[in-house]
């Protein structure tokens, strides 16, 4: 069965009298273990559809079902779960929180699960193991390079074990070495079984994934499997 | 470790803003030190003023026979009405509102005389429960007038503690024999000190009182100066007064709506005047204190907008890693409350502070201050609500987030 399972799917924006198509007729299907990168120019649709694929936003039309749940039609509380148990979340600028330890920050998605407090501690500390950063638990985002930071991002998104990682150009704010080495992990993952979709316009990396859907005016032109 | 998060977050949110807090903080400091102090004047003025209010006795009324100022069943107006010793337990029996009653009689100027001492004041007879009435309290060892005493005419005296210092300095007065008009009486008992501000035949403290049957057999009086009367409850005054008079119209045959027969003074009417003065001022006081305490919550409402706006990109991000929107909504609520709490635990030892500073000053007009349960309970439910409401609009905006925006900041 597919992770996601995207049909018809529209996004369209009111901005007082322009109405703006983001996204449209857009069909996805990406199966589990799935490493996909979706591409295009800059206000191709990329970022709305990754909005969508991670419940930030719902599309305007459509169906949109993830792990079988149609998550299209879901209140704001219930994508906020989804969010929380199904996605993990990785960004161009880290979005790390700045005056929290790296500890805290892997720590944080396993609090609104209401994990408890060794349950968190067990797993902040396998995830710091997994990215190679176990010396670093006490340190603040400030205190660590933008590599590092990426890491513990991905070790932030790993936390409740989630049925889909979503990497928005986690390369764009790092040199080619850290990014290789974030590029790196990801494959890893991807070896032991995880389902990644990453963003990106860098063709270094879209040429080293498997699959690609590359997206241009809010249309999908041209998918690769 | 959530909560120590909380903790660390309310103390990044506090210190990013250090004047602002302090300034808001002071703000329901000065809020909830200026309600609790406010009150509690008023309350201690309040209890001050009862006390000596009270002196004279809570809730009496006080009787006296005019002459009449309606012609009745064919007799002219102007008679004289006298009321005798029977009529207070009559009306007791008439009118069963009536908790208690006694007659009295004065005699404005008697000589009382202890060993070589000689004082001269007023007498006052009156039964049993007249000391009850009239806040009559012994002093420990001795006892007023007891029904007994006024069964058997004993020459029994309870002094009021001026005429007792006059007469005895610091001599223990109980048992010993004094004379009132030259009879020999036993003093059984001295009034305790107390404030009286009101009085309709001077103060208690000079008088020397004794039994109403005695003073008839010393005095020849067939009338009484006046009768004093209590209902059960002083809601009941008004009702008691008017069948009083109807009960005395009939035995003394005037017009009930004659308003000249009886005189009275019901001392209910000072206590809700008096009540309803606290009350006016309790409410304007409280109202500036409100007000004040309000703009200190503003003052808060206003930091937690900051706070939202400074956070939003940190609420977007934790929207991302699955927070829901009470989540932010309660982190943001206790954030505000706590710091209402903290300013209202300030004020409040403040106000403590101050007020024991106050009395240790030893100003009696004004009575002892005190922060009752009442004021602190007010306080504090008037400081939760602000401190909700302050709290809640920003943070409602905060939980209403979009975090597809507030991730792009």
């Amino acid at each position: 069965m597919s992770i996601i399972s995207m049909s018809n799917l529209y996004k369209t924006y009111n901005t007082g009298k322009v109405k703006v198509e983001a996204l449209k007729s857009i069909d996805i299907e990406i199966e589990q273990n799935q490493f996909v990168a979706i591409v295009g120019p800059s206000g191709s649709g990329k970022s709305t559809l990754m909005n969508i694929i991670g419940c930030l936003d719902t599309p305007t039309s459509g169906n949109y079902l993830l792990d079988g749940e149609k998550v299209g039609r879901f209140k704001p509380n219930r994508l906020a779960e989804i969010r929380n148990w199904k996605i993990g979340f990785v960004f161009q600028n880290f979005n790390l929180l700045p005056y929290a330890t790296a500890y805290e920050n892997i720590e944080l998605p396993m609090i609104f699960n209401g994990l408890s407090y060794k349950k968190r501690k067990k797993r902040v500390m396998e995830l710091l193991e997994r990215v190679g950063l176990a010396d670093r638990a006490a340190h603040k985002p400030t205190e660590l390079s933008g590599g590092e930071m990426q890491r513990i991002a991905i070790a932030r998104a790993l936390a409740n074990n989630p049925s889909i990682l979503l990497a928005d150009e986690p390369t764009g704010n790092l040199d080619s070495v850290a990014g290789g080495s974030i590029i790196e992990i990801f494959r890893e993952l991807h070896r032991d079984g995880a389902t990644i979709v990453i963003i990106t316009h860098d063709r270094a990396i879209a040429d080293n994934v498997p699959s690609t859907i590359k997206l241009k005016d809010g249309v999908i032109v041209d998918s690769l499997n | 470790m959530k909560f120590f998060l909380f903790l660390k977050q309310f103390y990044r949110d506090l210190s990013s803003q250090k004047l602002r807090t302090a300034l808001t903080t002071f703000g329901i400091i000065w809020g909830t030190a200026s309600i609790i102090l406010l009150l509690a004047f008023t309350t201690g003025l309040k209890k001050d003023q009862k006390r000596r209010q009270h002196g004279m006795g809570e809730a009496i009324i006080i009787l006296w026979s005019g002459r009449t100022g309606m012609p009745y069943e064919g007799m002219p107006k102007g008679r004289r009405i006298r009321f005798v010793e029977e009529d207070p337990e009559y009306l007791k029996m008439m009118i069963p509102e009536i908790a208690m009653a006694s007659p009295e009689y004065t005699n404005w100027s008697s000589t009382i005389k202890y060993r070589d001492k000689i004082y001269i004041n007023q007498v006052t007879a009156g039964n049993a429960e007249f000391g009850e009435m009239r806040n009559l309290i012994p002093k420990p060892g001795g006892r007023y007038i007891n029904p007994n005493d006024i069964a058997n005419k004993k020459r029994v005296a309870f002094i009021g503690y001026e005429a007792k210092k006059e007469l005895f300095g610091d001599e223990d007065p109980i048992g010993k024999i004094i004379t009132i008009d030259f009879v020999p009486f036993t003093v059984v008992g001295e009034m305790i000190e107390k404030d009286q501000n009101s009085s309709y035949s001077g103060s208690d403290r000079r008088k020397t009182f004794i039994p109403y049957t005695t003073f008839t057999s010393m005095y020849n009086r067939s009338y009484l100066n006046n009768m004093v009367v209590k209902p059960h409850e002083s809601r009941q005054s008004d009702y008691v007064k008017r069948r009083i008079n109807e009960v005395m119209a009939r035995k003394y045959r005037f017009d009930p709506k004659d308003e000249e027969a009886i005189w009275e003074w019901d001392t209910t009417r000072g206590d809700q005047f008096f009540d309803n003065f606290i009350f006016g001022m309790n409410i304007f006081l409280g109202m500036v204190g409100f007000f004040t305490l309000m703009v200190g919550g503003i003052g808060v409402s206003n930091i937690m907008n900051a706070v939202v706006e400074e956070r939003t990109k940190e609420i977007g991000i934790k929207m991302a890693l699955g927070a829901k929107a009470s989540f932010i909504l309660w982190q943001l609520v206790s954030e505000t409350l706590l710091m209402t709490f903290i300013g209202g635990v300030i004020g409040l030892i403040l106000s403590g502070v101050i007020i024991r500073g106050y009395n240790m000053l030893n100003i009696e007009e004004m009575g002892s201050p005190v922060i009752s349960p009442e004021i602190a309970i007010l306080a504090s439910i008037l400081l939760g609500i602000i401190g909700f409401l302050s709290g809640y609009f920003p943070a409602r905006r905060a939980a209403k987030l979009n975090p597809v925006e507030a991730l792009r900041l």
